[in-house]
């Protein structure tokens, strides 16, 4: 360690690989974390529910979110994204995931809230199936964090049916 | 003039050879952890950098994001790298999924956070939802800021040559 080199060398390559350890920790340090959110949706009113032209079922809802997800917040959490995605199955698909809603929710004290909202992105079905049917709707979560591993989970909310026929 | 001539001069030909070895071995092993990052995440890039802004304030440009790559189903909610046959592959999150019953293929359909509209538009050749084969991995982990080097030097070539140069000028006259 003799030449101006050697040493700008030895130097950059200890504080890459100081912040690189101190990035995993951090990341590291988010499953400590014990997180116990609660979530609640309602149906206020059926809009319109009609078939399109080319065949597709949509639908428009108007709903009231409620949700505390405050624990889910660490000291290396940038933002939570949460949306709101209504699953059910047609004869034709096993699954159907369709996102109603999202938000980004970028501080702890904003984390529990309730909010009264029509479905941000159009409800669209692959067919006519939705008549009558039972979906349920779930509240997802993505933790973001400064740095290292995101999380995502979810609640899922079962019990709701659209109606019998086109309104 | 001088000082080039005498370096040239002052090296023997088995200190050429075991420099251009060291260069070769640190060439090999950094291919070998990238094949090696490749063949665990299972994701043909399993690094990539965030080149636009239309994930913020989650991923900003410069950001960049770890994939992994397994045959778990396509959800709704998960952060995707997807390449339908496009100059650079775009990193969204996945909006709507219908899975069929039979073949277990799934329509998909994305959307980036910050934009006020879902990518149907930016699709090639008109499809009109994405499938699971353009998918080239899930965002699992992330690191701020590290990508800003990938950018300028994709920007501003000439920044890349200069450092090449200039580490092609340090091997070839360093001593030992």
């Amino acid at each position: 360690m003799h030449s101006f080199g050697h040493r700008l060398n030895g130097l950059l390559t200890f504080s890459v690989t100081i912040l690189a350890i101190m990035c995993a920790i951090a990341s590291l340090s988010d499953n400590l974390n014990t997180p116990s959110p609660t979530a609640d949706i309602k149906i206020m009113n059926i809009n319109w529910f009609q078939k399109q032209p080319q065949g597709n079922d949509e639908v428009s809802l108007t709903m009231n979110i409620s949700a505390d997800l405050q624990s889910l917040f660490t000291w290396n959490t940038k933002q939570l994204f949460i949306f709101v995605a209504a699953e059910y199955e047609t004869p034709k698909n096993s699954l159907n995931q369709v996102s109603l809603w999202d938000a980004i929710i970028p501080a702890k004290e904003h984390a529990k809230f309730w909010i009264h909202t029509s479905n941000k992105y159009r409800f669209v079905d692959q067919g006519n199936n939705l008549r009558g049917k039972k979906f349920n709707l779930t509240l997802h979560w993505h933790v973001m964090p400064k740095t290292g591993k995101m999380f995502a989970d979810k609640i899922v909310m079962a019990g709701y049916s659209f109606p019998e026929e086109y309104r | 003039m001088g000082w080039i001539e005498e370096n040239m001069k002052s090296t023997h030909f088995r200190q050429i050879l075991s420099q251009a070895i060291s260069l070769g071995m640190v060439i090999s092993s950094a291919l070998i952890i990238w094949k090696g990052l490749i063949y665990i995440t299972g994701s043909e890039s399993p690094v990539v950098v965030v080149l636009s802004g239309s994930m913020e304030p989650g991923f900003k440009r410069g950001d960049i994001l770890f994939l992994y790559m397994n045959k778990d189903p396509i959800r709704a909610g998960q952060i995707v790298v997807f390449n339908d046959g496009r100059d650079v592959p775009i990193v969204h999150r996945v909006i709507e999924v219908h899975e069929q019953r039979d073949s277990k293929e799934a329509d998909i359909l994305t959307k980036g956070d910050a934009n006020p509209h879902d990518d149907r538009m930016l699709y090639t050749s008109s499809n009109r939802w994405l499938q699971r084969k353009y998918i080239m991995g899930r965002a699992v982990g992330f690191l701020p800021y590290v990508g800003w080097l990938t950018i300028i030097m994709t920007d501003k070539p000439i920044i890349k040559y200069i450092l090449l140069g200039a580490l092609g000028l340090l091997v070839i006259t360093s001593k030992e």
